[in-house]
């Protein structure tokens, strides 16, 4: 049985329930989680019931990275710290945007605790607006296709750079579609002493407008494609790149997603799909995948 | 139901909330099929699959909200969706 | 017991005070004027003195929020601040106060940009009064340092549980130096017992903390937000007599008067300005004016019953605002007393006056002009709310 329990109200298909699934399964039940204000948080804590089986604390949208920051140096003064795994799980809306000067402190006050993003690339909670993390000509209800726009003008942030540029001594990407990697990369985030992070790739059919049964489907796509590398850095150096042998072109990653539709229908879609193809060949050659 | 004041909560109480009724199609298990790969219980977002002490899989339908995923990556295709009658 | 005085900084009394209490993890970010505080605290750290996880964060907001984690993971916690930092707090207030964590903190009274100034009103603490912090004013130094085991007692008593503010006029206390009596980690350990919380973030009882409430059980939580302060109410007397028994000092629990029994004028205000109007108190009861001083130390929980009772025998009452509520032209004692008046049958005029701020002084001769304004009352003779110390060169 897992640490996350049924009866939460996640979407059917949901990718923020297996992240929250798969990293409570990683860690096991000495472990005290903080969320900030998003899906997870708010499906699974609607009062008086929770799903989550380990401690859990929700404060605000824009301070996980603080709150957990406390909780770390509470157990240590009260001399409880021991071997529990303190983690931040936050939504890439509080974490690459709103959350951004939190963590910043609390990876530069070097705490021993793991924030794991769990990336859906939008706000989610609130109806789908983009988010620093929403990827170039994503349709979102903030940044949508129009007569004049390709959705998103903007790039993604590269916030494992970000993090990593910290001096954090074990930075993650990782992906509800690959579960045992992602399982494994969490819990050695954990291990290692200091403040580690995970960014997990989350497709949501709900926002990205998929059926909930191709959840998986899709974040395979996203890693075939080379739209989302899987690495790890230790120390700020990059390893353990997963390689692609035969690399899908982005076509049939965009394909299956709604939020992209926009490029096949809409005149100079082609054209502006060899941006992202663009951004898949810098992975390949940045992140050495071939 | 007695307010607890801090706004805490028990930990898994949300088993209370039956998320079965939510679904239309429900997953049917073909044990002739399967491989005991357990893929299915781990990409399960309600964690709802278990494993049977034959090895087999099956989940529990008064949670189950008929997503689909399972029946999606089965890799050999023995789970199938079906549309739940009244 | 023969004491030993010692003439430190306001800052330094504070700090010494939140060390005998023994917190267990320490936020601090710096802003003038509590500066000082949080870095008296970091050498007490570094000295080895204090036994306690002490966080530089990178921001107020950081600060109560690192606070909200350890307090909710069972730590007695402790931060300071003041006007932009906690104002930058406000969300985290109310956030604090409804998941009901016992947080203390100091505010050190300063002014709200904009214009930028870095001096004493209460603007800042008055502003967030509806955040579910208990809120007590201190009037000197030995008051500032006494407060915070009072606060503590009170914040953590199992049936409060709401964070506090402990607050104290910024530079007019926090940077002046006075002889105190440095409180002692014998008398307060007795004083103080430690911090534990009936629920806490631990892997061997888990439980959610901070969930999302619906329409169908929100106003529970409030209401028992407010029941708490009701318990407060009681409470802070019966901590500031407790206090007295171990430490020998008292400065009233809720309110205090001052040459008020037989007052015809009733000053009244909080914090450090209570010092100034009992100077002038004293020189006017010398030329047999019948006036008094009704100090409020306790802004939140507000001590309606004990406003009422002292009030009884008023003809004028005058209230002190370093404050002021922009659109309703008036400071927000000044319309509290008024509101708790008017469903009793104290019939007394209340006229507000609003002074000191951004730190302009208050010299006794404002609170003389604004006493025998008070006198032209009941000649009908009177204006509700004004700004008693206003520049007429530059207005």
């Amino acid at each position: 049985m897992s640490l996350l329990k049924p009866g939460h109200r996640g979407c059917a298909g949901c990718c923020d329930a297996l992240a929250g699934k798969f990293v409570l399964d990683a860690l096991g039940e000495d472990t005290i989680v903080v969320s900030p204000t998003g899906c997870l948080e708010v499906f699974t804590t609607p009062y008086p019931e929770s799903a989550w089986g380990v401690p859990w604390i929700h404060s605000l949208f824009e301070n996980a990275a603080a709150v957990a920051s406390g909780v770390e140096a509470a157990l240590k003064a009260l001399g409880k710290k021991n071997n529990t795994k303190i983690v931040a799980i936050g939504g890439d809306g509080a974490t690459l945007d709103i959350g951004l000067q939190a963590i910043s402190g609390a990876f530069e006050r070097g705490h021993d605790f793991t924030y794991i993003c769990v990336d859906n690339e939008a706000y989610m909670n609130t109806g789908v607006q983009r988010s620093g993390a929403t990827p170039l000509y994503a349709s979102t209800t903030t940044s949508p296709a129009g007569k004049v726009s390709f959705g998103n003008p903007l790039h993604k942030k590269n916030m494992p750079a970000i993090i990593a540029a910290h001096g954090s001594p074990y930075v993650a990407t990782a992906s509800v579609a690959y579960a045992p990697d992602m399982m494994r990369k969490v819990k050695k985030a954990a291990e290692v002493k200091g403040p580690t992070y995970v960014h997990v790739h989350a497709p949501c059919c709900t926002g990205w407008r998929f059926e909930g049964s191709k959840t998986v489907e899709v974040g395979k796509l996203a890693v075939e494609t080379a739209m989302w590398p899987l690495y790890e850095m230790e120390n700020g150096v990059i390893t353990n790149v997963r390689k692609l042998k035969n690399r899908k072109p982005v076509e049939e990653y965009l394909k299956v997603q709604g939020r992209f539709k926009h490029l096949f229908t809409m005149q100079g879609g082609t054209e502006e799909i060899k941006k992202i193809q663009a951004i898949a060949d810098w992975n390949v050659k940045h992140f050495g995948m071939e | 139901m007695k307010l607890i004041i801090k706004t805490v909560a028990k930990p898994g109480s949300t088993r209370a909330n039956k998320t079965g009724a939510w679904r239309s199609f429900m997953p049917v298990f073909d044990h002739k099929l399967c491989s005991k790969c357990g893929i299915c219980a781990m990409y399960c977002p309600e964690g709802i699959i278990t494993r049977l002490e034959n090895g087999f899989f099956e989940p529990d339908y008064e949670y189950c909200k008929g997503c689909g995923i399972c029946a999606n990556e089965c890799p050999k295709k023995a789970i199938v969706m079906v549309l739940e009658g009244k | 017991m023969r004491r030993r005085m010692v003439v430190v900084e306001g800052s330094y009394a504070v700090a010494h005070a939140v060390k005998v209490c023994r917190p267990h993890v320490i936020s601090a970010y710096p802003i003038t004027p509590q500066t000082h505080i949080v870095e008296e605290l970091s050498q007490f750290v570094a000295d080895g003195e204090m036994n306690c996880e002490y966080m530089n964060v990178e921001s107020e907001f950081s600060a109560i929020s690192a606070l909200i984690g350890s307090s909710a993971a069972g730590a007695r916690t402790y931060s300071s601040t003041t006007s932009q930092g906690l104002a930058l707090m406000h969300e985290a207030l109310f956030n604090a106060s409804g998941m009901r964590l016992p947080i203390v903190m100091t505010v050190v009274n300063r002014a709200l940009s904009a214009p930028i100034n870095i001096w004493n009103d209460q603007q800042d603490s008055i502003a967030q009064r509806d955040t579910g912090w208990i809120q007590l004013y201190a009037e000197d130094v030995q008051e500032s340092a006494d407060m915070l085991p009072q606060v503590y007692k009170l914040a953590e008593d199992e049936d409060v549980l709401l964070p506090a503010m402990a607050c104290m006029d910024g530079f007019i206390l926090s940077h002046v130096y006075e002889p105190v009596i440095l409180l002692e980690q014998s008398l307060t350990d007795e004083f103080l017992l430690p911090y534990s919380p009936e629920f806490a973030l631990d892997t061997k009882n888990p439980m959610s903390f901070g969930m999302l409430a619906d329409p169908s059980t929100y106003t529970e939580f409030r209401y028992k937000q407010e029941k708490a302060m009701g318990v407060a109410l009681k409470k802070i007397e019966e901590i500031a007599n407790e206090f007295k028994d171990v430490y020998g000092r008292y400065y009233g629990g809720l309110v205090d008067g001052y040459a008020l029994d037989d007052a015809e004028i009733v000053v009244m205000a909080m914090g450090s300005v209570v010092g100034t109007i009992k100077d002038t108190i004293d020189e006017l009861r010398k030329e047999g004016e019948p006036v008094g001083l009704l100090k409020v130390r306790s802004f939140r929980p507000f001590p309606t019953d004990a406003i009422r009772s002292a009030l009884k025998n008023a003809k004028v009452v005058v209230v002190l605002d370093k404050d002021i509520s922009i659109g309703r032209n008036e400071g927000a004692l000044c319309t509290e007393v008024k509101g708790c008046l008017y469903n009793t049958d104290i019939r007394a005029p209340v006229i507000g006056f609003i002074l000191g701020l951004g730190g302009r002084d208050i010299p006794m001769s404002t609170i003389k002009k604004i006493i025998s304004k008070a006198k032209l009352v009941e000649k009908g003779i009177f204006v509700e709310s004004e700004i008693a110390d206003l520049r007429e060169d530059l207005a």
